[in-house]
């Protein structure tokens, strides 16, 4: 029969993708204007990597997933408030800027912290799970950061696809150049799985499901450890938001016959 | 300052990797190592610098030398916010935008050599193959086509005869891409719908473009049946030239997003770009 999982997730908030973001210069170096006050979701590629888990979970009765969240505990909250009726876990908060300008490296090093330190988890044994970049630094980087500190040797990126086996076999679709997948086979845990997109779609809220972890979130915000993250050894010489703004010429009321040739002679040019 | 540059070739496994990879930052006794972000280098060089104690950026799109001091720029918030810095940790590796690679080695003066790669030592990861997205059929994600089309979400709507024309639709695109080589994109909300998943199979969340896809780099770009909001948009940063046709005369693309927005049907404008082609 096969054993429950234990995954242990690692994702945070960015700012919500339909908000307008102007960078500005703070003590702690560069952040976002009114950073505080801009509505936040959960990273889109750790969503993704938690659906997978949980949808994981699901399979094999007692398992467990862990949701390890590095960000302001005021925002983690906030955030909770939606993202604890998409799915069943636990969550292991760390209090501490989530923005794009902090060191991967020291946030890796508050994550593995964190990780050692959920109780009673065996990490020889463990999934480890996270997004293969974030909506906010945007590097890539952080996942190989944890694998390696945690010993984890195997380790796949831009994930979409995972097949789980009884016998803790997997296989693995991971993205690679010109449209493909690099299709590889893993005999075992543990392992770290950096999600793409995946295939499921985003579940449902859950009121029964928000309840049950928001038992569990609010202690776990309560104690969240104060972590040191900060732009470690970048100096930043400049962050700003080039113009992309153009100026649109709105054709209306031309004939379908003239657009389709002036699209023709464009591509041609 | 030194400088080495690798070039990264074929697949391997994280676990052979990163000892391979370490093993050459640190035989490089460079200061900084130049390397392209392609998916082997970026699933296992983090771990590698790591591992051979240096500091590593990815996604870099230009580098400055001036004296010992290297300035570095890349974009974070997914193409919304372009960063320039330095660090004085060495070695430094530094992952060049694939397509930029050859460039920035020119502009500072490096001849990249082949990364040594895959160490013997044990792994669990057993490589099978390359297998191409979608099911079946030839990609349609082309990286070196000069062409990004762009399909959206309206490809999928009721037409003026109040019914979906999928078929047709698929028809039009897949007439399209193989009559102009074009390289096939998406919006998201195109490839979030079952109804699309079924009907557009030569189409996966590989074509994904925008804040949670890919951020394609092609001279042009002709988006069709999408709206143009902010989150698809930031991934068409790189493409220069665009165009794109809509219904909607006041959609996300008419607000200085596009070069030319033509405010028309898709179906029958693409029907007609295909014959003309």
């Amino acid at each position: 029969m096969a054993k429950p999982l234990s995954i242990v997730v690692c994702g945070s908030l960015v700012p919500d993708p339909l908000q307008t973001l102007e960078p500005v210069q703070t003590p702690q170096g560069p952040g976002l204007k009114n950073e505080q006050m801009l509505p936040s979701v959960l990273d889109p590629w750790a969503a993704c990597a938690l659906y997978e888990a949980a949808n994981l979970a699901k399979q094999r009765a007692g398992s467990k997933v862990y949701l390890v969240a590095l960000g302001p505990k005021a925002k983690l909250q906030q955030l909770m408030m939606t993202v604890a009726q998409k799915a069943p876990f636990t969550l292991v908060a760390v209090n501490g800027p989530a923005g794009g300008f902090t060191d991967a490296a020291e946030a890796a090093t508050e994550l593995v912290k964190a990780i050692k330190g959920i109780p009673g988890l065996d990490l020889s044994s463990t999934l480890l799970f996270g997004g293969c970049a974030s909506a906010s630094r945007d590097a890539g980087v952080t996942l190989q950061f944890v694998a390696e500190t945690l010993g984890i040797t195997e380790c796949f990126m831009a994930v979409d696809e995972l097949k789980l086996a009884d016998d803790d076999s997997f296989s693995v679709l991971e993205r690679i150049e010109g449209g493909q997948y690099l299709s590889s086979t893993c005999s075992g845990f543990p392992a770290a799985i950096g999600w793409a997109t995946g295939s499921l779609p985003e579940p449902p809220n859950n009121p029964q499901v928000g309840m049950m972890n928001m038992r569990a979130v609010m202690p776990a915000l309560m104690k969240a450890p104060v972590a040191n993250v900060g732009v470690g050894g970048i100096a930043y010489e400049k962050t700003e938001v080039p113009s992309a703004k153009r100026d649109t010429v709105v054709k209306k009321d031309m004939a379908v016959d003239d657009i389709a040739k002036e699209i023709v002679d464009w591509i041609r040019a | 300052m030194t400088i080495k540059a690798y070039s990264i070739e074929g697949n391997g496994t994280f676990a052979q990797d990163v000892p391979a990879f370490a093993a050459a930052i640190r035989g490089a006794g460079a200061e900084i190592v130049l390397v392209p972000g392609v998916s082997r280098a970026k699933r296992s060089m983090p771990a590698a610098a790591m591992r051979a104690g240096a500091a590593i950026d990815t996604n870099v799109v230009a580098v400055q030398a001036e004296g010992d001091k290297l300035t570095v720029q890349r974009w974070a918030y997914r193409q919304r916010i372009l960063t320039a810095f330095t660090r004085v940790a060495r070695p430094w590796v530094i992952l060049v935008d694939p397509s930029l690679f050859g460039d920035v080695c020119a502009q500072l003066g490096v001849t990249a050599e082949p990364m040594p790669s895959g160490a013997a030592v044990e792994t669990r990861t057993t490589v099978n193959g390359v297998v191409a997205a979608g099911k079946g059929g030839e990609s349609t994600i082309k990286p070196d086509s000069p062409l990004l089309f762009v399909a959206g979400a309206g490809w999928t709507k009721k037409q003026a005869d109040g019914a979906a024309h999928l078929d047709e639709a698929a028809a039009t695109i897949t007439g399209f891409l193989a009559k102009s080589g074009a390289s096939l994109g998406s919006s998201k909300s195109l490839v979030d719908m079952p109804e699309a998943a079924a009907a557009f199979s030569f189409m996966s969340h590989m074509n994904q473009v925008g804040q949670t896809g890919s951020t394609p780099r092609h001279a042009k770009g002709l988006a069709t049946c999408c709206h143009g909001e902010e989150p698809h948009v930031v991934g068409w940063r790189f493409v220069n030239e665009r165009r794109a046709v809509n219904l909607d005369a006041n959609c996300g693309w008419a607000q200085g997003k596009t070069d030319v927005l033509y405010v028309a049907d898709a179906f029958a404008v693409m029907k007609k770009v295909n014959e003309l082609l």
